[in-house]
């Protein structure tokens, strides 16, 4: 059965792009055929995330609108062979996301066989926001550990269950999940940035993963590369575990304690 | 920087961390319970008001309308307190 998976937030620039490319990436890998929706309209970011800036032709809204096909909008990731990019629109805005097009375009989807569809959702909780969130089986809501992020995913979880067609239709509830990003163990020891178990006593929400502040992400950023393909850095392994656990893997949460460095590596590094 | 200025630098607060979470365990506690009162619960608050005071000398701040919905009971409750002042 395919899923619908939205990767959301209410606030802004907590990590919602990153994840959704390397989730998205991760689970293209395992072998699932996986389409990584941008439902970012006027703002398009995913296509230079996942480096494919340069073959964008079509995008949702001109699939949406009639004025190309499915096919045409996708753009195939040249590392993994099950992995596509629906882009957005960078000129339109973003009241041409319908309820009725974007149903239309995921049971397209569906019906060409994707397993995954995941939508990378604006921030907000506008029309943009709420047309990615809609049709959503799962959601990823992504917090970092900050009082305006913890309060915005709180009231996005509360979205989630009252504004989703599953909601609205009476069905099995969106199953939520909490992936907290930019987590810095350090601080935390310190007490001065909420802890794991902090957001979880606020939020109440299945943890599916921990990512931790990472340079490795500006990094593949500037390359254009999902960071779970940099399996030899931290937040890139903490991706792979996250989605592990999405496919039913159980693995333990790493990078989340800070050990303090010896007297020795602070001189010699390491 | 210099050194006697990097010691005499003022530490980060410790425990910082546990005032954003009281402070947000109830923001959230009361965003919640905003979420779960019905839309129509001003109007209806406004009409209770006005059916009292065509019998009573009452002012609109007497009435109070609260509406609970506790995630650990399974009703809700709607209080409607009037505050009647003696001698009328
Ligand atoms: N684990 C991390 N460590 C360090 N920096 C990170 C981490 N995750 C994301 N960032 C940085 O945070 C910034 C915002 O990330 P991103 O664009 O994914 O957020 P977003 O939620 O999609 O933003 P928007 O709401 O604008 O769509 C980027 O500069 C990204 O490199
Ligand atoms: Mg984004």
């Amino acid at each position: 059965m395919a899923k619908v998976i939205v990767v959301t937030s209410g606030k802004g620039g907590v990590g919602k792009t990153t994840s959704s490319a390397a989730i998205g990436s991760g689970l293209a890998m395992s072998g699932a055929k996986t389409v990584i929706i941008d439902f970012d309209i006027g703002l398009r970011n995913l296509d230079l995330i996942m480096g494919c800036e340069r073959r964008v032709v079509y995008d949702l809204i001109n699939v949406i609108n009639g004025e190309a096909n499915l096919q045409q909008a996708l753009v195939k990731d040249k590392r993994i062979s099950d992995l596509f990019i629906m882009p957005a629109s960078q000129t339109r805005n973003k009241d041409a996301l319908t309820k009725e097009g974007v149903e239309k375009v995921i049971a397209d989807l569906k019906a060409d066989g994707f397993e995954y569809i995941i939508c990378d959702s604006p921030a907000g909780i506008e029309q943009g926001a709420m047309m990615a969130l809609y049709f959503a089986d799962e959601a990823i809501v992504t917090t970092n550990p900050e009082v305006s992020s913890v309060r915005d995913s709180d009231r996005i979880t509360g979205m989630l269950s009252s504004k989703s067609y599953r909601s609205e239709q009476q069905l099995t509830p969106v199953k939520v999940h909490l992936l907290i990003t930019r987590y810095c163990p350090e601080r935390v020891e310190k007490e001065e940035m909420l802890s794991i178990d902090d957001i979880n006593d606020l939020l109440g929400i299945d943890l599916l993963g921990v990512i931790p502040e990472s340079q490795d992400v500006l990094n593949a950023s500037n390359l254009g590369e999902p960071i779970i393909l940099n399996q030899d850095c931290d937040a890139g392994k903490a991706y792979q575990d996250a989605v592990d656990r999405l496919l039913g893997i159980d693995r333990d949460f790493r990078f989340i304690t800070y050990e303090k460095k010896g007297f020795l590596s602070r001189i010699f590094g390491g | 920087m210099g050194l006697l200025q990097y010691f005499r630098q003022e530490k980060p607060k410790k425990g910082s961390a546990k005032l954003a979470k009281d402070r947000l365990q109830i923001i959230v506690a009361h965003e919640h319970s905003c979420a779960a009162r019905p839309s129509y619960l001003p109007e209806m608050q406004q009409e209770i008001v006005a059916v009292i005071r065509k019998y009573m000398d009452i002012s609109s701040n007497d009435v109070k309308c609260e509406f609970s919905d506790k995630a650990d009971d399974d009703m809700s409750v709607l209080e409607v307190n009037v505050a009647l002042p003696k001698n009328r």
